[in-house]
């Protein structure tokens, strides 16, 4: 296992030499592989690859756009067949089987040298495994409750603040025949969302990390006040009914419509809220409220990153573009295109409602997660998100589905 | 002329053989090919089962500790007993196949339109039945929803409740089911000897009695088929289940197909091993059905002979 591993580096390193002798003569292609199917973040990424061009006139770029959900399965393939000289990929530990199968190169260097640890520092944490980085971030965004402004003055309903004004608002608007929240478990991560901010909220940071690390048990007393306090929302039934049926995207309707009030969801909701009809004035963005009183708040602000595969062919001109995305500058103007929030610390404030108040939200954020499926084990995350929704449509099995977590934990972490 | 003596003597060989040996060389290829995407992938499969194994990473030889798992495993039960409903409720496609090819074996004028139009669905690709089905039980705005609520109930959530989910996605598989072994029967309809029919008129079977005695005797090989495809098609039953649900509600519309994708190639899945621990056990169900019709093929055949 050994001697194969370091074989396999032997000739990368050879691979990587050869290919600076080449450099030195002209300089390579360099093969980009993304997964910007949709249109605003292809032309951000449009953007960004424009302008390395321009500064750097003799590196040919070679871009390829997958399928967003495709590339996730094809990601594997391409990594250990083709390798791109940059891939897209996310945060957390969802990038740790690429780092662990030793498929992603360490950039720790292009960190060091461009001062990425000072400027990117907020995303740094969730870039680095085993004290190294393995890429670099280029976008985030927040995740909170978007209300419709609209119904909450029409019934006199202030933004609550905490739990308990929370479920007075939502016994209001059911009161007055409105949902209080929207929601589509079809594809089981939204319910991920409410889990992170129910544990962020009950029992903080730092116990949310044991727990996506596999370091609690699913039974503990902790994590069953999460579900406890949780079917205080889903037994008078605050959720959208039936939202095992529809897709994320399918409940925005009731939302926009005004059958629902609220939709804990990531910002990119955003801009299927407004194609919906829904003006800045009947949309509003509040910060989850707090459930525990004095506890510290962290929010889910899931990263988009890009990195090196160790096999690529030109690493010295990846090395140069991740520096480049890395940059102030490019990041604000990225991230003006996607609508989302730029890593860099030094980049340009956003002006949308939404994004400023996100971004004022996550610069005060005690710390950010990744989202349940990037910080737990895709095994786990799997499970857990299955155990959520059949949670949120019968919380009378949370016992049950609490030891079926619990069971597949101690598998999958031990 | 000068051909040295080896040579002719092989040449004489082949002579002798080539009867025996011009067929194999036909079938070579057909065979080099199955033995290579078939067979081999067989016990590909069985080997991978051994390990734990992410598909990029190392392998690890774990035994049967993927089987041992498996049992122990609640949604491989639930993919199991909706595999077993999948096996017993899609059979009702070939009595139902039956019917409408009796119903549509007539001489009307246009006849053939019709006929055509209820062979339609199994024209369809499968994403497409799924896709309809899942907007025609869609809780909101589904014409099932609009249905129950023109007599005043409350409208199901099919897809979205465990208890009928399952039921909901093979009504939507029993739909294109129904087309295919109907034209199974319309053809095997189109071989009845009218000979037989007039015997049995001149003596009396009328109705029921005709149909139990004098034509479905003769339709026995379409039955055949219509089974057998039909009991493939229950176990193989994965793009439905795909489309409508995702598995979903929790889990609960799993198949075992379904189940062996999520495990090994599912955005959340990657566990080689497990996963063809599944299609191990899949295919050992299909076995049972393969070895039955492969044994009555054989015997027939002989039969013929």
């Amino acid at each position: 296992m050994f001697s194969r591993k370091s074989a396999g580096q032997a000739a990368a390193l050879a691979a990587v030499l050869s290919l600076g002798l080449a450099a030195s003569a002209h300089a390579g292609t360099l093969v980009i592989n993304t997964d910007t199917s949709d249109p605003a973040p292809k032309a951000a990424f449009e953007a960004a690859i424009e302008g390395f061009k321009a500064e750097n006139p003799d590196v040919e770029v070679k871009w390829n756009i997958f399928d967003h959900e495709g590339y996730k399965t094809s990601i594997r393939n391409f990594l250990t067949a083709e390798a791109p000289d940059i891939a897209a990929w996310y945060a957390g530990n969802r990038m740790a089987p690429f780092v662990n199968a030793g498929l992603f190169a360490d950039v720790s260097d292009v960190w060091e040298e461009n001062g990425l640890n000072d400027s990117l520092a907020s995303a740094a944490s969730s870039m680095t495994i085993d004290g190294k980085k393995w890429g670099v971030p280029y976008t985030y965004y927040q995740w909170g409750i978007y209300y419709r402004q609209d119904i909450f003055d029409e019934l006199g309903i202030e933004v609550p603040k905490t739990w308990d004004e929370l479920k007075a608002a939502s016994a209001k608007l059911k009161e007055n025949g409105i949902t209080p929240f929207a929601i589509g478990s079809k594809a089981l991560w939204p319910t991920g969302g409410w889990f992170d901010y129910m544990d962020l909220r009950v029992n903080g940071y730092e116990f949310h990390m044991d727990l996506t690390a596999g370091k609690v048990p699913y039974t503990d007393p902790k994590v069953v006040e999460v579900f406890d306090k949780w079917s205080e929302l889903v037994e008078p039934g605050y959720f959208l009914e039936n939202h095992a049926a529809y897709d994320w995207q399918e409940a925005v309707p009731f939302f926009v419509n005004g059958e629902a009030a609220m939709y804990l969801m990531g910002n990119f909701a955003v801009d299927l809220f407004k194609s919906g009809g829904l003006t800045e004035d009947q949309l509003g963005f509040m910060q989850f409220p707090e459930i525990t009183p004095g506890l510290p708040k962290a929010e889910d602000a899931p990263t988009d990153t890009i990195h090196i595969p160790a096999n690529a062919s030109n690493k010295e001109d990846a090395k140069k573009f991740l520096a480049y995305v890395a940059r102030a500058e490019v990041q604000s103007q990225m991230n003006e295109i996607l609508g989302q929030l730029p890593t860099n610390k030094g980049s340009k404030r956003p002006e949308d409602k939404y994004l400023s108040q996100g971004f004022e939200m996550l610069s005060e954020a005690y710390a950010l997660a990744q989202f349940y499926d990037r910080d737990a084990r895709a095994e786990m995350a799997k499970a857990g998100m299955e155990g959520f929704q059949e949670f949120m449509v019968k919380p009378g099995n949370q016992d049950r589905i609490l030891q079926r977590l619990e069971k597949i934990r101690s598998r999958v972490y031990k | 002329m000068n051909r040295p003596a080896a040579m002719s003597g092989s040449t004489s060989f082949w002579q002798r053989h080539q009867r025996r040996i011009a067929p194999w060389f036909f079938l070579a290829p057909g065979a080099f090919m199955f033995a290579v995407y078939v067979i081999l992938p067989i016990f590909q499969s069985m080997w991978i089962s051994l390990y734990d194994w992410d598909g990029i990473g190392e392998k690890t030889f774990i035994g049967i500790a993927n089987y041992v798992e498996l049992f122990d495993d609640d949604a491989f039960y639930t993919s199991l007993k909706n595999n077993v409903i999948w096996l017993v409720l899609y059979m009702l496609a070939v009595p139902a196949g039956l019917f409408v090819a009796l119903f549509l074996n007539q001489t009307v004028f246009g006849i053939r339109l019709v006929k055509s139009l209820f062979f339609f669905p199994f024209v369809l690709s499968q994403v497409v039945v799924g896709l309809v089905f899942a907007w025609f039980y869609d809780p909101s705005f589904g014409l099932l929803a609009q249905v129950f609520e023109a007599f005043g109930l409350k409208p199901i959530a099919v897809l979205a409740d465990e208890d009928y989910v399952t039921y909901g996605i093979i009504a939507a598989g029993l739909w294109p089911q129904i087309a295919y072994c109907m034209i199974l029967y319309l053809t095997g309809l189109n071989n009845i000897s009218p000979e037989q029919i007039e015997a049995g008129r001149l003596d009396g079977a009328k109705g029921l009695r005709m149909l139990w005695h004098v034509v479905l005797p003769q339709l026995r090989p379409a039955t055949f088929i219509a089974v057998v495809v039909t009991v493939i098609g229950a176990l193989r039953s994965f793009d439905l289940v795909s489309i409508m649900t995702d598995g979903g509600p929790y889990g609960s519309s799993r198949v075992l197909a379904y189940y062996m994708y999520e495990q090994a190639l599912s955005e959340y899945g990657f566990r080689m091993g497990y996963g063809a621990a599944i299609a191990v056990v899949l295919f050992a169900i299909m076995m049972v059905y393969i070895t039955l019709f492969l044994v009555r093929m054989f015997s027939e055949e002989r039969g013929a002979r």
